[in-house]
């Protein structure tokens, strides 16, 4: 157990010089945009001067160090200033947003998690059979089809032809009112507070976008679960179980499975990360007001302070679903915290 | 009547080419409380066999014919539940790789459970104290701490008494051993055979014992069965086999094994059999090892692998370096070709310091040509996109100097030399025998007419009717190219055929050196002694007088 508490306490002294770094570099590309803020927040009837007045109220007249050397020290106290768009606080925005869109995702792959690895464990250990065949068509169609394509479809048959899903329109409908904040995830506010018809309609507003999204992180899923099944039940020790006479249960699920589920664990932490900064067009589709169209509506207009701080969130996340994976890994792996020694 | 019997097997595999027969009406039997040994080269079935007894049979494979009767049951008629009631609790099993065959995740003791458990031979309160118990029965030391061991934490021989903890935790009646010591130091195998052995006696058990070691089979079998290419060609107790065998193929089975009081020629089938040629050693040293030292830095402090040994090959000589895995072979063969740096110490070739240039600049030293290396998996140390051809090339473009057509013309020279007919220049490394490998990667070592040769175990992974031949092609190329060698290996029969000067390491020190004869007959340190008691002694070949020749 000590063994294990210092690889975690490694791991974590391993995601600071990655957080300053990321302070750094989110710094520097956001200088590096074309466009100025000054000119988009002064509006476009302003002269030459009032422009220059508002850079010299923004700071952005002083040198490029000055400018970084104030911004540390605001991240350093928890400000991450405001921005220019919403006029909020970016922290009180990102607070707003991030659980929208980890709600979203969070349910997306718990959906496509209880679909794709069943599926992928039926396919190995039927190779050639019908399983296997719906799982190949299901792995490709997921590929193919962009989040985009399947998220209009879906709301095409499902809310305009079938008439059963709400109107595509954010979180909840607008004759709901918003659970209070807890969590800021709808599903366990509601829950929390008990109100289980906002919880009804948040969950009726969640299904569509989850889908897209889970058809999506379903093929890399399914795919890494058939592919880690196939080479743990051709391995040596599977024989050996099979040879001691061990129910196929048991060969199959504690010695099998859980062989197999590191790479799958692995997969799922890329899937997550790339989905959560990476579903902005699913966002955009059902108007859904999640981190990844704030950066992009940010980012559009040169905000600063709003780009600095999403991309900053963004790698606090990331490093935060390593350390998750990489304890996942220590408690399924023996051999990990081992060698990390 | 017998406890398993089987009659006129047959199995076959669906490949892509279409059906192939592994086995072809194989019929055997085994008594009570009998060892049977199957011999047999690989592709021979005697691992098919086996599987088809379990039922464990790849899922392409299948049981097209024959009966397979054990105790009165027809194990090929039974349905698959009541196979798995056997599996384990009436015939076990015991495979080779001992690590690969125990799940990487689980803890060993868990792994014992499993079993006692799905054969009802423990409750979930005594598991643990029964899986104790099966680990304390092959002798574990500290079976309590180890019970709550993973795999990789156990070194290969203590994995293997693992699997056999959990082969015969419900007490079975039948042991099927697959190849149970393919792979394990020669000390760490006699220790493992004669706990099986015991073991059986023990608890008057049957067992099949399937090896490619005709020694190890005759020293622990009462009966043998000689395989070859799915049929069973002949069968016999060991002392009957060894001393008067019936089957040409048997007769070369055992030439091939090395063994003490027969020269390197009498590997060969008789009619193959030349003079052995003259070697002559000089007494200059082509090599000088002085105080040679490496020391890596290891997890948990440095690991001293070499501890300054000295040595000399003399021009013209053949000398072996013996040990078991971890006492330092390795390292040094891998310092003296010049692939990594000693910590400290001299390399005197011809009378200049290698040591002087570091690794990564040998490979442009004009020197680089004159040390060259065989390496110990014929298959892996090829690029497999590559002929060959490709492959014996390749020195000489970078270091030989030869145009083009005097490339050709001389990997041709070299194909001849090891015995490899030229047609086979163009294939790919998958496409070749293991034997012909071998003379691939032999051919490429002695391209550029090296003084000295260092071989890594070159016939490890060989058949032994194949380690015969590659065995007599080495002395046959000392002979003719005055080439001096380092033969590296684990087993001092062969070492004795190659060699003429021995040298026996361990733990990173010598522990003893001498004269080949000297070694092998009179070893004065301990350790040596144990290796030789260690290593399987057939029983005594009665030549016939027609093989006189020699």
């Amino acid at each position: 157990m000590a063994g294990r508490l210092s690889t975690i306490g490694v791991r974590i002294t391993h995601a600071i010089p990655v957080i300053l770094g990321v302070v750094v570099v989110s710094f520097l590309l956001t200088r590096a945009l074309p466009g100025d803020p000054a000119v988009y927040f002064a509006g476009a009837a302003a002269d030459e001067e009032s422009i220059a007045e508002i850079r010299t109220a923004l700071g952005l007249d002083k040198p490029l160090y000055e400018q970084f050397i104030i911004y540390a020290g605001d991240v350093a106290t928890g400000d991450l200033g405001n921005s220019l768009s919403t006029g909020q606080p970016v922290l009180e925005d990102l607070a707003n947003r991030l659980p929208a869109s980890l709600e979203l995702t969070l349910t997306a792959l718990l959906l496509s998690c209880s679909i794709a690895i069943p599926l992928g464990v039926l396919a190995a250990t039927r190779p050639g059979s019908a399983v296997d065949h719906l799982c190949r068509v299901l792995v490709t169609a997921g590929v193919s089809l962009p989040t985009f394509f399947t998220g209009v479809v879906l709301i095409y048959v499902f809310y305009y032809l079938l008439g059963i899903a709400p109107s595509p329109l954010g979180r909840l409908d607008f004759i709901y009112i918003e659970p209070d904040h807890v969590t800021g995830f709808y599903l366990i506010d509601a829950a929390i507070a008990g109100d289980w018809e906002t919880w009804l309609g948040a969950l009726k507003q969640l299904v569509l976008p989850a889908a897209t999204l889970a058809l999506f992180t379903l093929a890399p899923l399914a795919r890494m679960t058939r592919a880690a099944m196939l080479s743990a039940l051709s391995s040596d020790y599977i024989r050996t179980a099979r040879a001691a006479g061990l129910t196929e249960d048991k060969v199959l699920f504690t010695y099998a499975f859980r062989n197999a589920l590191l790479p799958v664990i692995t997969t799922l932490g890329m899937v997550f990360s790339f989905t959560l900064g990476a579903n902005v067009l699913v966002e955009k589709v059902f108007a859904w007001p999640g981190i990844g169209s704030y950066a992009v509506e940010a980012l559009v207009v040169s905000d600063y302070a709003a780009v600095q701080g999403f991309v900053l969130a963004m790698a606090l996340l990331f490093v935060a679903l390593n350390l998750v994976i990489d304890l996942t890994y220590t408690l399924i792996d023996p051999r990990i915290g081992f060698e990390t020694k | 009547m017998s406890l398993l019997s089987i009659q006129g097997l047959k199995v076959a595999f669906q490949t892509r080419r279409g059906s192939v027969d592994a086995v072809r009406g194989v019929s055997l039997e085994i008594d009570k409380g009998e060892i049977l040994g199957i011999v047999g080269e690989s592709g021979s079935g005697k691992s098919v066999t086996s599987y088809a007894l379990m039922r464990l049979l790849d899922r392409n494979g299948s049981i097209t014919g024959g009966a397979l009767s054990y105790g009165g049951i027809d194990l090929n008629s039974v349905r698959e539940s009541t196979m798995r009631d056997l599996r384990g609790r009436e015939i076990s099993m015991i495979f080779q790789n001992p690590r690969a065959a125990l799940n990487p995740i689980r803890k060993v003791g868990h792994q014992i459970e499993d079993v006692l458990r799905r054969h009802s031979r423990a409750t979930r309160s005594n598991a643990k104290a029964e899986a104790i118990k099966a680990l304390e029965a092959v002798k574990i030391r500290d079976a309590e701490a180890r019970y709550n061991a993973y795999p990789f934490e156990l070194s290969g021989g203590m994995c293997q008494r693992v699997v056999i903890a959990l082969a015969l935790a419900c007490d079975p009646k039948l042991l099927i051993a697959d190849e149970p010591t393919t792979g394990l130091d020669i000390t760490t195998q006699k220790a493992v055979m004669d706990l099986i052995a015991e073991l059986i006696a023990e608890r008057s058990m049957s067992a099949m014992v399937i090896t490619h070691d005709l020694g190890l089979a005759a020293q622990y079998c009462d009966r043998i069965v000689v395989m070859k290419d799915g049929e069973v060609v002949e069968e016999g107790s060991a002392e009957r086999l060894f001393t008067a065998p019936q089957h040409a193929y048997t007769r070369k089975l055992v030439d091939a094994t090395p063994r003490a009081g027969a020269g390197i020629r009498a590997l060969l089938p008789a009619e193959q059999r030349t003079p052995e040629p003259v070697l002559p050693v000089s007494d200059t040293p082509l090599l000088e090892v002085r105080d040679l030292v490496k020391t890596y830095q290891g997890k948990s402090g440095p690991v001293h692998a070499v501890k300054g040994i000295s040595f000399s090959v003399m021009k013209g000589q053949s000398v072996g370096l013996v040990g078991e895995s971890g006492c330092g072979k390795s390292t040094t063969s891998s310092i003296l070709v010049r692939l990594a740096d000693p910590t400290s110490g001299e390399i005197l070739f011809d009378g200049e310091d290698l040591a002087n240039t570091p690794a990564k600049n040998f490979a442009r030293d004009p020197r680089r040509a004159k040390i060259q290396m065989v390496f110990q998996d014929a298959t892996d140390s090829f690029n497999p996109r590559h002929t060959a051809r490709h492959s014996i090339e390749e020195p000489l473009a970078r270091l030989g100097g030869l145009s083009r057509r005097e490339r050709k013309e001389r990997v041709g020279e070299l194909a001849d030399l090891v015995g490899l007919p030229r047609t086979l220049l163009d294939r790919f490394p998958h496409q070749l025998s293991g034997g012909q490998k071998a003379r691939v990667g032999i051919a490429r070592a002695i391209a550029l007419e090296p003084e000295f040769l260092i071989l890594d175990e070159p016939t490890a992974a060989l058949d032994v009717s194949i380690q015969a031949i590659v065995l007599n092609l080495l002395v046959d190329l000392r002979a003719k190219l005055g080439i001096s060698y380092l033969f590296v290996s684990h087993d001092l029969h062969v070492v004795r055929l190659l060699c003429d000067y021995v040298i026996v390491m361990r733990d990173g020190e010598i522990v003893e050196e001498g004269p080949a004869a000297k070694v092998m007959q009179t070893p004065s340190h301990a350790y040596t002694q144990e290796l030789l008691a260690a290593a399987p002694v057939p029983p005594a070949l009665q030549e016939p007088a027609s093989s006189a020749a020699e």
